[in-house]
């Protein structure tokens, strides 16, 4: 009987921290692991050595309105050809923004998209091959990086002036 | 002198029973808020993963949902397990504004080649085009006032944010939508 209790007691106390954690990783923050090289050396700047297995970077996610998106921010969204799948890349352009790709094409980027890029610009697929993304796919804005414990630390958004591989002219 | 030595021996008396008052307190405050934070959270839940009410107007869906209003019920889930397909009437964020949902039926899914009316009110030049991979194809009932993919291009499957089952409002007008 005491058994019986106990394990209802603990199924319920299971079920509110379930319930609360999802609703606080849906609406404030939540974890991520990175995969892939496509953002070294921001994260995951040995993903390249063949031993990889305890160096994927965990990143804090956080959620925010969608007109809270800046320019260099890092962003994670759902891939737009495959929706289970989500991609970590920097916001190269906002809606207004015109880019200058390596190819002397410039694109305007029309209203409620962005074009986003990855920082290891020679292995990534970003919206210079695959095109621009909608607003609506993002996610959250990655602000730190918070495994390993020797990279703990903020993910610098704004202080990284270069974009590379494009040259971005803002809107004003 | 005497009174003094009264008051150091009751101090460590008074203080534990404050202690215990406030600890009862503190975890009558604790219980509540978990109830509160429960609460809130099976709201966000419900919302978001099961169904949700949604207001939709406009002229764009006409023979199915009225100009002046509706209110539909939307379920979450068929988007995230990925069971939405042609013939479902889906709520999609839409591309252009990120703050705007719209209501739209998809008329093909990845792989399926689409043809349609470029402009259906004045011409009837019609166009073909290859749904890409993770992308459908959305398109209004009413085709002459309608802002869908024969604009926008073939929508991420990620947009949909769900599939509207039910009407709910307009009272006459109860029931499961048609298909």
């Amino acid at each position: 009987m005491s058994t019986q209790n106990f394990l209802l007691d603990l199924a319920k106390k299971c079920f509110t921290a379930g319930i609360i954690g999802l609703a606080i990783s849906d609406n404030i923050a939540s974890f991520m692991a990175v995969r892939g090289s496509s953002m070294s050396p921001t994260l995951n700047p040995h993903s390249n050595s063949s031993t990889g297995f305890a160096l994927d970077d965990y990143v804090l996610v956080q959620k925010q309105n969608f007109e809270d998106y800046k320019v260099r921010d890092v962003v994670v969204f759902r891939s737009p050809s495959k929706y289970k799948e989500k991609n970590v890349r920097r916001i190269a352009g906002l809606p207004g923004d015109s880019i200058n790709l390596p190819s002397h094409d410039t694109v305007t980027v029309p209203h409620g998209h962005c074009f986003v890029i990855g920082d290891n610009s020679a292995c990534s697929l970003d919206s210079r091959s695959s095109g621009l993304i909608p607003l609506g796919l993002l996610c959250g804005c990655v602000t730190h990086i918070i495994w390993p414990p020797q990279r703990i630390g903020e993910v610098n958004s704004r202080t990284n002036t270069t974009l590379p591989a494009v040259q971005v002219h803002a809107s004003e | 002198m005497n009174g003094g030595d009264i008051e150091t021996m009751r101090a460590p008396k008074l203080m534990l029973q404050y202690a215990l008052r406030w600890k009862s307190t503190a975890k009558e405050v604790i219980s509540h808020s978990i109830v509160f934070a429960q609460f809130f959270s099976l709201m966000h839940l419900t919302n978001a993963y099961i169904c949700s009410p949604t207001l939709v107007y406009g002229p764009s869906m006409l023979p199915t949902l009225n100009f002046t209003g509706d209110v539909i019920l939307v379920e979450k889930l068929s988007p995230l397990l990925g069971k939405v397909g042609p013939g479902d009437v889906v709520l999609v964020r839409s591309p252009e504004n990120p703050r705007k949902t719209i209501t739209k039926r998809i008329v093909g899914v990845e792989g399926d080649t689409i043809t349609f009316l470029v402009d259906p009110g004045s011409s009837d030049r019609s166009d073909s085009m290859l749904v890409p991979k993770g992308h459908v194809w959305i398109q209004g009932d009413n085709i002459y006032a309608s802002n869908d993919s024969r604009q926008l291009g073939p929508i991420p499957y990620g947009l949909i944010l769900g599939k509207a089952f039910c009407r709910v409002w307009p009272p006459e007008d109860f029931g499961p939508l048609r298909q």
